[in-house]
């Protein structure tokens, strides 16, 4: 920033305060009513919401065949369903969870929400863009369930060729489908990363961006570089299937190990487009409910660009045992382990927030605290995967899938139910029995450590993953597994249960439940159609816990505008007092 | 110790085995204190900073770079030394040595073929000389399979069109079993197979037993053999021989009975029938399952493909 123009453009205004109504007559759901305006909303709020609503859908979909498949797994042979459809239900479930729910879960539905409250805007950069993002969002779905009902898939979620460009089944049209959804993905990616820039509020400095919007913006970058080498590389797929140009099938003159180097270069810094945006709801969450001001900003801030950058030098340890070249999987791991330096900062950052914070244990801290066990456990078995020597062993087992499912059901599911539960009553307006919020946290914390624990001693035994049958030695394990995915499966049904009743029957949520000092619970709730009845101008960072509430009440700016400029140069003053809100 | 290393990991049966598992316990061991200790402090706080009025006001603590620093350069030097161990273990992994006995190893759905030195073939079991470095280089008729011995510590992505290679030496007589680990279709979790480690001389005996290969054993009758076949070759993978439903027809009943294709046509089976199917499987695709077979030409030999032929009669 040019400090030089910023000080001589910086002007004085006078500042006002008001105070924001618990439960206002006029706000973004009723201001708008029926269907049409539902489906043709440019408010990126309804578009959270109707996003949260489709992950919603998606992920119980996901869930059910992931039941499925571990009913199956009961017994070493045939339970109750054909290897063929075995293999279809494990790759519905990897292809659903990660593409329609996973990548779109916290930035399109979360952040759709609540990232242009905490800067203060009227709405993202592209209101109609956001828009279309969630419709290509949707066709994207369609053409994947399409795909699902007219001959199914069974190449895994990673589209492995040659297999995949040679096996029968609707793999064109599934992997069209990803195609479309990508495109939903760079889209939501490009509104964030415009809107972080160009619409924050008076005031609102990059020091004082919230730490859940520093984890779009990083999040935004990947999304916007990685996903068209995703968009490419499927349509090379549909190449190879339809014209039958060789690019990956060595029996058509292609590299099969090419398409996992394709694959991956997007699938890696994938991963973090999934995790990320969870590191910046552990962030908002703690600093709330610790009500204390976050500890290591900047390391939190910047650690989230350091992976996001990281993230695109790593695909190839996906690939150890791929027949690459030895020089490059030393390569590959050495990049791997210093991924793990930023998220470790981050894990420390967030401890040491708690040190001498008034902690109040409400559910969504409690969500987080699962998330740090989980995710904890998820990242040091990723060290153990990033060491070549013992992936070489590890690769492709069940280790493997414990590791993930620990990252990102453990993490990112676990982020999301903070996220959900701390933002409810913003979206909402309601709250939620709190007493059940906890039981079910509990239920799903035990249900998930009993579901991938054995995971991680079947893999280290060798257990491979993707079986449908296998050895009597691993039925014990597989059993306390399955016991533990019903467990983890009442625990969300619970968490749906009691989240929509509040809906009906929850007690009406004040403006700002939690005493946080984040800008999105300084507004009305439910917010206004508009968000700001006035240009907010930003005095305080979102996590000064150590000054008073009363200086969180927003300032109101005398001079009006568009709210669409960028104000964020300017000095202001607050009740007679000159503040320098660099 | 030995409790717990028997419950998380199968017996050591390489060289290389222990190397790895060294690194396993030290990751695994320095994880868990990190794990312990971090998950203390955490709930230490938690108890120590619970909310003890609505009215409190927190400190501000915005950082502490000595702190940071320190838990920035700890973590990376551990890694550090994770990464550099890892490697040099993976670097014994790769570097074959000079002495080492090759075989030959094809992968196919869904079976492991192994090719030796002296036209000695086996499928499904892998003979290997014990103390010695035996040298595997495979590759993939179809698509992509992984070869794995958990016993050893070891794994390979076997691809068609290239080579790969992996090494082991296994100091011990005795058996351990190969997965496949990278999913190649209906058949995947059927792909198995075992390395059998015989003495020295033992082995020479095999192979000299063995030379030329695929000739009938003196005392089994043809049908006996060809029951032996498709076991090894894996027949029954796919088809059934007690009239189940798998991903191929059954052959319980098949001879002599009517065979509906595809394009409506049918057929009685009989020997010529049966023999284009295991050498031209694609040739006539029977009506309700996928084409998913692969030739047989080259592989089976007249003899082979008659003991087979054999078998299946007799399932009536």
């Amino acid at each position: 920033m040019d400090t030089a123009e910023s000080s001589s453009t910086s002007k004085k205004i006078q500042v006002q305060r008001f105070k924001p109504d618990d439960n206002p007559d006029k706000h973004y759901l009723n201001e708008e009513t029926g269907l049409w305006a539902w489906l043709t909303t440019v408010d990126h709020k309804k578009i959270g919401v109707m996003f949260l609503s489709a992950v919603t859908f998606f992920f119980f979909i996901g869930g059910i065949m992931a039941l499925l498949v571990r009913t199956e797994l009961w017994t070493p042979a045939k339970t109750f369903i054909e290897a063929n459809t075995y293999n279809q239900l494990f790759t519905l479930h990897g292809a659903i969870m990660v593409f329609l729910f996973l990548v779109p879960a916290v930035p399109a539905a979360l952040g759709n929400f609540i990232l242009p409250l905490q800067l203060g805007a009227k709405d993202v950069a592209f209101p109609k863009l956001n828009l279309l993002s969630f419709y290509l969002y949707l066709t994207g779905a369609f053409v994947a369930i399409f795909a699902i009902l007219n001959g199914g898939i069974d190449t895994g979620w990673t589209f492995y060729t040659p297999y995949s460009s040679t096996t029968g089944g609707a793999v064109t049209t599934m992997v069209f489908g990803v195609f479309i959804i990508g495109f939903s993905s760079i889209l939501t990616g490009v509104n964030f990363i415009t809107t972080i820039h160009k619409l924050r509020a008076p005031g609102l400095t990059w020091d004082k961006l919230s730490l859940f919007s520093w984890s779009l913006y990083a999040t935004s970058i990947i999304q916007i570089l990685a996903t068209p080498v995703l968009a490419i590389t499927l349509a090379l797929i549909g190449m190879e299937r339809i014209l039958g140009i060789g690019i990956f099938d060595p029996a058509m003159g292609g590299d099969p190990v090419l398409f996992q180097h394709f694959f991956w270069f997007y699938s890696h810094p994938a991963v973090y487009i999934m995790i990320v945006p969870g590191f910046g709801v552990v962030s908002e969450v703690i600093s709330t409910f610790s009500r204390k001001h976050i500890f290591g900003y900047w390391a939190i801030a910047l650690s989230s660009l350091a992976i996001a950058f990281i993230s695109f030098l790593v695909w190839g340890h996906h690939m150890f045992v791929s027949g690459q070249a030895s020089l490059a999987s030393m390569v590959f791991s050495f990049l791997t382990f210093l991924v793990g330096i930023p998220t470790g900062i981050k894990m420390f950052n967030w401890t040491a927030t708690l040190y001498k914070g008034s902690i109040d244990i409400k559910s969504p801290l409690l969500y987080i605290f699962g998330f740090f066990f989980l995710f904890l456990v998820g990242g040091l078995t990723g060290i153990v995967l990033a060491s070549i020597a013992l992936d070489v062993h590890l690769h492709d087992t069940y280790y493997v899938v414990a590791h993930f499912h620990f990252v990102m059901v453990g993490g990112m599911v676990m982020a999301l139910l903070a996220g959900v539960h701390y933002w409810w009553p913003k979206i909402t307006g309601r709250m939620y029995n709190e007493v059940m919020a906890k039981i079910a946290c509990g239920i799903i914390f035990v249900g998930f450590n009993v579901t991938f624990l054995p995971q991680f001693v079947m893999g280290s035994q060798g257990m491979p993953r993707r079986y449908f049958n296998y050895i009597e030695q691993f039925q014990p394990f597989h059993q306390v597994s399955t016991i533990g995915s019903y467990i983890l499966g009442l625990g969300f049904l619970m968490v749906f249960y009691y989240l929509v009743k509040s809906l009906f029957t929850g007690k009406k949520a004040t403006a700002n439940p939690w005493g946080s000092r984040a800008l999105e619970w300084q507004i009305n709730t439910r917010p206004p159609l508009h968000n700001f009845h006035h240009i907010p101008v930003i005095i305080n960072g979102p996590y000064d816990y150590h000054k008073p509430m009363e200086e969180f009440q927003l300032g109101l700016a005398e001079s009006t505008g568009d709210g669409h400029g960028q104000q964020s140069d300017i000095k202001v003053t607050s009740d007679g007092k000159e503040i320098n809100a660099e | 110790m030995n409790a717990i290393r028997d419950f998380l990991l199968p017996p050591a049966k390489s060289t290389l085995a222990e190397q790895h598992d060294t690194l396993f316990w030290f990751v695994h061991g320095s994880s868990l204190i990190l794990t312990i200790g971090l998950i203390a402090v955490l709930i230490y706080f938690i108890y120590k900073y619970r909310r003890k009025s609505e009215d409190e006001v927190t400190p501000l603590i915005t950082h502490n770079s000595a702190l940071e620093v320190t838990w920035s350069v700890i973590p990376l030097i551990l890694v550090l030394i994770v990464f550099g161990w890892g490697y040099q273990v993976f670097m014994n992994q790769q570097i074959v040595p000079d002495d080492a006995y090759e075989v030959k190893v094809t992968a196919q759905k869904w079976i492991w073929q192994f090719q030796y030195e002296n036209g000695a073939q086996s499928t499904g079991k892998l003979h290997v000389p014990a103390d010695r470095p035996v040298k595997l280089i495979m590759s993939s008729k179809d698509v992509i399979h992984s070869f794995f011995v958990p016993d050893y510590r070891l794994k390979q992505d076997v691809v068609p069109g290239r080579y790969t290679e992996m090494w082991f030496n296994a100091p011990e007589p005795g058996e351990s079993i190969i997965f496949c680990t990278e999913y190649c279709g209906d058949g995947h979790s059927d792909m198995l197979g075992e390395v059998i480690v015989h003495e020295q001389d033992e082995f020479e005996n095999w192979l000299a037993e063995n030379a030329g290969g695929g000739s009938q054993p003196e005392d089994l009758a043809p049908e006996e053999w060809g029951e032996q076949l498709a076991q090894e070759w894996a027949c029954t993978t796919c088809h059934s021989t007690d009239g189940s439903q798998m991903t191929g027809p059954t052959w319980q009943g098949k001879f002599g009975s009517e065979q509906t294709f595809e394009d409506g046509s049918t057929v009685t089976v009989d020997e010529n029938y049966l023999r284009e199917s295991i050498l031209e499987p694609n040739a006539k695709i029977v009506e309700g399952y996928p084409a998913v077979m692969n030739t047989y030409q080259g592989q089976l030999n007249d003899d082979q493909i008659n003991a087979i032929i054999e078998y299946i009669k007799t399932l009536k």
